[in-house]
């Protein structure tokens, strides 16, 4: 059952290249900044945490420059939670397609997912600048961080299958998501490091699926910093539940889609 | 014949209180929580959309699915093309299917034609070679070949509905379902859509078309099937489906007419009309009366006493009053030199009754002699013609293309024409 619904993804992946082009195309179009918002969005975001967390809180930032260490989880971070409110809501606002024609529903959170990486890449380019600005020079270990990006992408996939699915039956979702989100950022080391909290409280953020990969995600552009690998490998496993646990309730609720949304 | 769709019992259910019920939250909290005190009273109002449906459909069988909205023809196609799922029974569909439910699924506003044309393409199952190979084709159907890089916000709804359809006209899947696409679109372009069709059926698909243009149906399905409150009533040939299927409408269309209770006539009554009725050629009472029709008028008389030459005759009117044709015994020379009491009738029997569809009046009139009126009936009977494969074109013709029309033909000569024929 399982391995025929792949096998059918497969099938289907030059629609989910279009279906995903389609989102790329689309987000811009008439936008005179165009995908320079892919720039301003984390870089202003760095600017103001940089402002209030770095400079008047006094967050720490493990010796790095505090934006560059907030810029290293912002892009991975705007990856996700943009991608995270476009993905949760992608059932919904595709109603015609789904009460028209058939395909694998999957495409849809799967194309989002897929959708928001031209975005990211830009993002990335904006750190390459930053740490060219501040002498950063990344290490080996910048070989594993498409490692993370990977696991970025299986979670959100994994978290929009189960949002979404249940989007279609209850409203309540669409309403709850930018919420979510908004939790989400301060539960993550993004504005401060995993080491900021106490022992115990790492465990519990361990949980976080996002809290290792963004960690891990740090840790492989700035040279010489310790990659937290209880944190990494919880995440990982947390990441592959949330997967399978989207992808069980995505199929239980498939077949009622086209009737209910 | 190998069977390309094959359905077996199939049922599908709505309940239409579920969608209203619990599609909060809150509400399903609520249950949850109250759900031991409270007995839970809402009973949800189910559908059944389709009841123990079967039938097999062979490969390159042309099928047309008719029925009145609601009927369950949407819910069928939707099963079939695998959108929604059946709530009991089996449907097999062998080969690559495309469905048709909507013109330009998936159209995106501020795409442009060539950008809509690759992604409507693809979620009709189309790969990107294939649209590659045939966009310089679709975009000369759709005839917006100007237009290939304007979004198609900016398009006429003409415009994206050609677009829709000529990508759809390209599509080359084993099986074709279709939904009422042609009922949109002005004549031309529907004559166009026809054609594409026509050009599928030759090219050895299996189509399931559904429609209420029951011209194209009869033109282009060798076999209906004919769905009623979510129940085959009728699967058959195309045209008898259809000649049962618009029995059912013809309420206002009475074969038979009393017209002894009728008050309002003039005349002075030794000679009157008892009774009408339409009468196939071979003596059937006729409720449907079809475009090009043969037909007989049966005129039933009653006399009281003795009348000499009366003349039996008839107007034929259009529903604003106009006056169409008079015909009668005198405009054909017969004289009957005494009616003796009694009843009778007369029959007027029409070859061809060519009239476009569209509802007609009937006055009818006994005169004598002179200016002598024995009976008098003013727009007593009224006519209702439907729709016919009157060009054997399947364009479905109307009162828009005037009342009459003739038994005729075109003839081209020296310019190289196609004539498409059903």
């Amino acid at each position: 059952m399982k391995t025929e619904s792949l096998s059918e993804l497969w099938r289907f992946r030059e629609l989910l290249y279009f279906l995903a082009w389609r989102d790329v195309k689309v987000r811009y179009k008439q936008a005179v900044l165009g995908i320079a918002w892919a720039i301003i969005q984390p870089l202003f975001t760095m600017l103001i945490f940089t402002l209030f967390f770095g400079r008047l809180a006094g967050v720490p930032s493990d010796g790095i420059p505090y934006p560059l260490f907030s810029l290293c989880a912002l892009v991975p971070w705007t990856y996700f939670s943009v991608t995270l409110s476009q993905a949760g809501n992608s059932l919904i606002s595709n109603s015609n397609l789904i009460t028209k024609v058939y395909f694998p529903r999957a495409l849809l959170p799967a194309a989002s997912a897929l959708g928001g990486m031209p975005d990211f890449l830009v993002g990335s380019g904006l750190l390459m600048v930053m740490m060219f600005y501040y002498r950063v020079k990344p290490g080996w270990s910048l070989l594993l961080a498409p490692l993370f990006v990977l696991g970025l992408m299986i979670l959100v996939f994994g978290v929009s299958m189960l949002l979404a699915a249940m989007n279609v039956r209850y409203r309540d979702v669409k309403y709850a998501i930018p919420f979510l989100i908004q939790i989400w950022l301060f539960v993550t080391p993004i504005i401060y490091p995993a080491t900021f909290l106490p022992k115990r409280f790492q465990q519990i953020l361990a949980l976080n699926p996002l809290a290792g990969l963004i960690e891990g995600f740090r840790a492989c552009l700035i040279p010489n910093r310790q990659m937290d690998l209880t944190l990494v490998g919880t995440s990982a496993v947390v990441t592959l539940f949330v997967l399978v646990v989207g992808a069980l309730y995505f199929r239980k609720t498939e077949r009622t889609f086209a009737d209910i949304i | 014949m190998r069977d390309a769709i094959v359905v077996e019992d199939l049922s599908k259910k709505y309940e239409l209180g579920a969608l209203s019920h619990e599609t909060m939250l809150r509400e399903r909290l609520v249950n949850f929580f109250l759900g031991s005190f409270r007995k839970r009273t809402d009973k949800n109002e189910i559908i059944w959309a389709l009841k123990n449906v079967s039938f097999r459909i062979g490969e390159r069988e042309v099928v047309g699915i008719i029925g009145r909205n609601g009927a369950g023809k949407s819910t069928l196609l939707k099963v079939l093309s695998k959108i929604t799922y059946p709530t009991s029974g089996r449907v097999q569909v062998r080969g690559r299917v495309a469905s048709l439910l909507e013109v330009g699924t998936g159209f995106h506003e501020e795409l442009t034609g060539r950008e809509n044309i690759y992604l409507n393409g693809s979620i009709l199952g189309m790969k990107k070679k294939e649209v590659e190979a045939k966009l310089d084709a679709i975009l000369n159907f759709a005839g917006v070949e100007r237009f290939v890089d304007t979004p198609i916000k900016r398009y006429s709804s003409g415009m994206r509905l050609r677009l829709g359809f000529a990508v759809a006209a390209h599509l080359d899947p084993d099986i074709l379902i279709i939904d009422e696409v042609l009922a949109v679109g002005d004549a031309g372009f529907q004559k166009k859509c026809l054609n594409a069709m026509e050009d599928l059926r030759s090219g050895g698909r299996t189509v399931l078309f559904v429609s209420h243009n029951m011209a194209a149906v009869e033109n282009l399905c060798t076999r209906a099937i004919w769905i009623d409150d979510g129940e085959i009533r009728q699967d058959g040939p195309a045209h008898e489906v259809i000649e049962t299927y618009m029995s059912t409408f013809a309420s206002s269309q009475q074969a038979t007419m009393d017209l002894t209770q009728v008050e309002s006539r003039r005349g002075s009554g030794e000679i009157r009309y008892t009774g009408f009725e339409f009468l196939t050629k071979d003596g059937q009472q006729q409720t449907v009366i079809r475009s090009g029709d043969s037909l007989t008028l049966r005129l039933h008389f009653h006399t009281k006493e003795s009348v000499h030459y009366p003349y039996f005759g008839l107007r034929l009117f259009t529903e604003l009053g106009t006056l169409i044709t008079e015909t009668g015994t005198w405009h054909h020379g017969i004289s009957i030199p005494e009616m003796p009491p009694g009843d009778g009738y007369i029959d007027l029997e029409v070859d061809s009754l060519n009239l476009m569809p569209a509802r007609y009046l009937l006055t009818l009139g006994i005169s004598g002699d002179g200016l002598k009126l024995y009976d008098g009936l003013d727009h007593c009977v009224k006519l209702e013609v439907e729709g016919a494969n009157i060009y054997s074109s399947g364009q479905s013709l109307d009162s828009r293309y005037g009342i009459v029309f003739f038994s005729q033909r075109w003839r081209l000569s020296g310019v190289p024409a196609i004539t498409h024929q059903g």
